[in-house]
């Protein structure tokens, strides 16, 4: 049993001003081991905070969390996080940024850099090994925090909008290496977006959350990633069972949207 | 020599940059718009003009142009000042330089003291009418003095005689002065004068004292004449010295003056001595006729026409020794500028900005000389290397109290007075140093000392500031518990602090460096926590899902990510522990670049000062530099995260 299993998760901030923000209410969802989850949704409902949550970095207010039957209490390797801005160390060359976690856990350095060289070469960046990270390009740098993330060997990887700041070209190359990655190696991946297409086209399951307070709305079992694991995904694109999901889910943003904004006027 | 070198050079290259400058702008394509910063790019021919102007002007001002292309011109020029000054006392006599006849003047004055002071007394209530009458018939006495004295008839003519005679010898010195001949030298003379030249020196000279073998401020424009026309003016300038003593000995007195002040002195005498106590306001004012009554007498009143020869004689003088001066005219006007040695008269010195700004030549000089180890300054050299035996600096290091707790006791002598060491004494010989090993260079003197104590200071600040830094910049307790500590000492002003520790730990380096450090912690305090609690969020985040500890996310996420906060943050100490260095040096000690700079102004040394300024300058510049090479090495990443 390697699920992430979560019963009824409750966050509640309080802001300085002394308001309360319910953040996250009654949150309840199982994911099994290898399952690739998108969670979609407008602005401010929750879905980073869930993520804090998962990776450990914020307690809970009440509910639980836990990854293989062990509650989530604090940051682990087991959780592998990959961020919107790559957050690297700038300090570091790429290949000293990929094995971080390995140095940290002070392992032989032979075999670190095989695997170092090996990670370069799954996400595509052979031979960057001793470039310094701030000479990358966004894309490139994503790279790097997905092989650093993935190195570390963990059972989960949180990603939040890890392509959201990439071209459109490069995040369409980004997301067939998501793809790739995830049947090679058959990780479970939770995976934060803003485009409801990148949302369908990776998620094995999809969740569509609404806010004020944050919960989980809908719940989308999909094909599309599995056929993105062999067709062109511009295909599938043009598949018509995906743009009526694509059309539908729009429109149930929308409404959220307006609500919100009808509510703040 | 050198002077002339570089001042024909640098004006080439000036000439030669702008010229260069001109093409470029011409035959260059001007597509940046302005305002783009590109068009403030490149330009090395424009730092050059830039510069050469700096020095071109430093060179004119200090009047080392001057010195460079007529070494000779300052003491020419001392001579004509002496000229000038014996002409003085003959020439404001007359309406040359002044307005109008010194006669003239003097009897307007007395004339006008007289009629206030009468207006006075016939006002004054203190006055009886008796009293009134007498006072005033004494101004009225007094005031007949000045017709006799300006009375053509009257002039005596043994007065008359005597001025002829002065005028004579006046005009009889314009035409020697106009021989070339002029002054005769005999052989004697003349190797007697060459010998005291060579010995006073040039212009500007410096001397290492052979004593104390330190630079002292000599004369600086020497006073003897070294060149022919030079003695020409210091031989006139002594005759008329001559000339006008005997003029100034000469009186307008004739007898019926000489009677008639006698006569008013007498009374007023007789008057005053009649008043008795409570009539001190008459006798003040009969006082104050007799003082005008007293000048009228010296003052040298003469008819109106009866100097006329006279002037015109000191007239034909002037302007011939005008035209002997030829050139050194123009070199004077031209090549002193703010200033001029004539002015100084015959005591022959630097007048204007030539006074307080060194000549480059001379401050060059004297920093060759101070930097020879066996001058410096005030028996320290600036920067030297000096022989240590290793064993003191062991000794330095090791405690004493080392040899004290070894078991057993220290050698004690026997019966016949030998002392026989053991193991206890032994290692006290070590740890006090008092054994001989291999000798290593160690560099000293005034920068070295300064230097250290910077470095010092800054290395203590760092070693104490970034650590407590850092840890404040995450930890509530630390930044709570420290903060008011350093708020409260940071805003006053280092030197503010400086006499309190320099009273407790001394003058020497311990305070300087306990002040350095204190400047230094703040500062690197504040930047260490900067540099920690402006580390994103994420970063640590991600460092955590790698699995790194408390201690790993210190060491490998936040210290680096400090890093460029802490460097700068040094370079910023350097230069607030340089500035606040040099002031305490001021303040007290006896070795450092400010001392040096501090005992220079107590005795004028203005090129001392300059070349002390060039010194922090250049070091000043040198760390700066340092810093920022290391900066950029360390660092590349800075800016771009
Ligand atoms: N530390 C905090 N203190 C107070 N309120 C918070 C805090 N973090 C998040 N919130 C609030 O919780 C709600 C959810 O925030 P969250 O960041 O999870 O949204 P999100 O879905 O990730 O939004 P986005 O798509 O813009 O990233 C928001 O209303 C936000 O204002
Ligand atoms: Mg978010």
């Amino acid at each position: 049993m390697s699920d992430l299993v979560s019963q009824d998760l409750n966050m509640i901030f309080k802001t300085p001003k002394g308001e309360t923000v319910h953040a996250l209410k009654d949150l309840n969802f199982t994911l099994k081991k290898g399952e690739l989850l998108t969670v979609l949704g407008p602005s401010g409902c929750g879905k980073t905070t869930l993520l804090n949550i998962t990776a450990g970095f914020i307690r809970p207010t009440s509910g639980i969390i836990k990854l293989n039957n062990k509650e989530i209490d604090g940051p682990g390797v087991e959780r592998g996080m990959v961020f919107q801005q790559g957050a690297l160390f700038e300090w570091l060359t790429v290949a000293e940024n990929v094995d971080f976690g390995l140095r940290m856990k002070n392992e032989d350095s032979i075999k670190t850099s095989q695997k170092v060289n090996e990670w370069l070469e799954i996400v595509g960046l052979k031979g960057f090994g001793n470039t310094p990270t701030y000479q990358l390009s966004g894309g490139m740098q994503q790279r790097v925090a997905l092989a650093r993330c993935l190195i570390n060997d963990p059972d989960l990887i949180l990603m939040d909008e890890p392509l959201g700041a990439l071209d459109a070209l490069t995040r369409e190359k980004m997301q067939s290496l998501v793809l790739k990655i995830w049947k090679e190696t058959g990780k479970t991946i939770i995976l934060i977006t803003h485009s409801v297409e990148e949302a369908l086209l990776l998620g094995e399951r999809l969740y569509v959350m609404a806010p004020r307070p944050g919960r989980i709305h809908k719940e989308y079992n999909l094909p599309f990633a599995s056929m993105g694991l062999k067709e062109d995904l511009r295909e599938i694109k043009k598949n018509k069972d995906f743009g009526e999901k694509r059309e539908e889910i729009l429109e149930m943003i929308w409404n959220m949207e307006e609500e919100i904004m009808g509510k703040e006027i | 020599m050198l002077t002339q070198a570089v001042t024909f050079l640098i004006f080439f290259a000036v000439i030669g940059c702008i010229l260069y400058g001109r093409k470029l702008i011409k035959t260059e394509k001007v597509d940046a718009v302005f305002g783009n910063p590109e068009r403030a790019l490149g330009g090395t021919h424009w730092v050059i003009v830039g510069s050469s102007f700096l020095l071109l002007i430093w060179l004119y001002y200090s009047w080392d142009i001057a010195k460079g292309f007529y070494p000779k011109s300052a003491n020419e020029l001392c001579q004509v000042a002496k000229v000038n000054d014996s002409l003085l006392g003959l020439k404001y006599q007359f309406p040359i330089e002044e307005r109008e006849l010194k006669s003239t003047s003097q009897i307007k004055k007395e004339n006008k003291n007289l009629k206030n002071i009468n207006i006075e007394i016939q006002s004054s209530e203190n006055l009886n009418n008796e009293q009134k009458i007498i006072l005033v018939s004494f101004i009225n006495k007094t005031n007949q003095l000045i017709p006799l004295l300006t009375n053509e008839d009257l002039l005596e003519n043994e007065t008359k005689q005597k001025i002829y005679d002065i005028t004579g010898k006046i005009n009889l010195l314009t035409e020697k002065f106009q021989k070339p001949d002029y002054p005769f030298e005999t052989e004697q003379e003349l190797n007697d004068r060459l010998k005291a030249v060579s010995e006073e020196g040039g212009w500007g000279i410096t001397k290492i004292d052979a004593g104390s073998g330190t630079i002292e401020n000599t004369i600086e424009v020497p006073l003897i004449p070294a060149t022919n026309k030079g003695l020409k003016f210091h031989a006139a300038a002594q005759e008329l010295n001559l000339i006008s003593d005997e003029f100034f000995k000469l009186r307008n007195h004739n007898p019926r003056f000489k009677n008639k002040i006698k006569e008013i002195k007498d009374q007023i005498k007789t008057y005053r001595k009649s008043l008795d106590e409570s009539e001190e306001v008459a006798s003040n004012y009969a006082k104050n006729i007799m003082k005008i009554a007293r000048r009228i007498e010296f003052a040298s009143i003469y008819p109106p026409n009866a100097l006329d020869m006279m002037q015109n004689a000191i007239i034909k003088f002037e302007n011939v020794q005008i035209k002997a001066q030829g050139g050194l005219r123009f070199i004077d006007i031209l090549l002193f500028p703010a200033g001029t040695i004539v002015a100084s008269g015959p005591s022959c010195s630097e007048q204007g900005s030539g006074r307080w700004l060194p000549k480059p030549s001379d401050t060059l000089n004297k920093f060759i000389l101070m930097s020879k180890p066996s001058v410096g300054y005030k028996d320290i050299p600036l920067l030297w290397i000096d022989m240590v035996d290793v064993s003191r600096m062991i000794g330095f290091i090791l405690p004493d109290w080392i040899a004290d707790i070894l078991p057993g006791d220290y050698p004690i002598h026997t019966n016949d007075g030998i002392v026989k060491q053991n193991f206890k004494g032994n290692v006290l010989n070590i740890v006090t140093g008092n054994f001989k090993l291999f000798k290593v260079p160690v560099p000293y003197g005034h920068i070295w000392d300064s230097f250290m104590r910077v470095f010092l200071g800054l290395v203590f600040g760092i070693l104490i500031g970034v650590p407590l830094g850092l840890f404040m910049g995450l930890n509530r307790f630390a930044k709570g518990f420290f903060d008011p500590l350093i708020e409260l000492y940071r805003p006053v002003p280092p030197l503010a602090w400086a006499p309190l520790i320099i009273s407790v730990l001394g003058i020497d380096n311990t305070g300087k460096v306990f002040l350095l450090f204190m400047v230094s912690l703040s500062i690197m305090i504040i930047s260490a926590r900067a540099g920690a609690s402006g580390t994103q969020l994420s970063k640590i985040h991600a460092a955590h899902s790698l699995g790194a500890s408390k201690r790993q996310i210190l060491r490998y996420v936040i210290f680096p990510n400090s890093l460029p906060e802490i460097l700068t943050g040094i370079r910023v100490a350097v230069g607030m522990c340089w500035g606040t260095l040099v002031a305490a040096e001021f303040l007290a000690g006896t070795t450092g670049i400010g001392f040096v700079e501090n005992v220079a102004k107590k005795y004028f040394q203005y090129e001392v000062i300059w070349i002390t300024i060039f010194i922090m300058g250049m070091l000043g510049l040198l760390f700066d530099i340092t810093l920022r090479k290391i900066i950029d090495k360390t660092i590349p990443w800075r800016g771009k995260g």
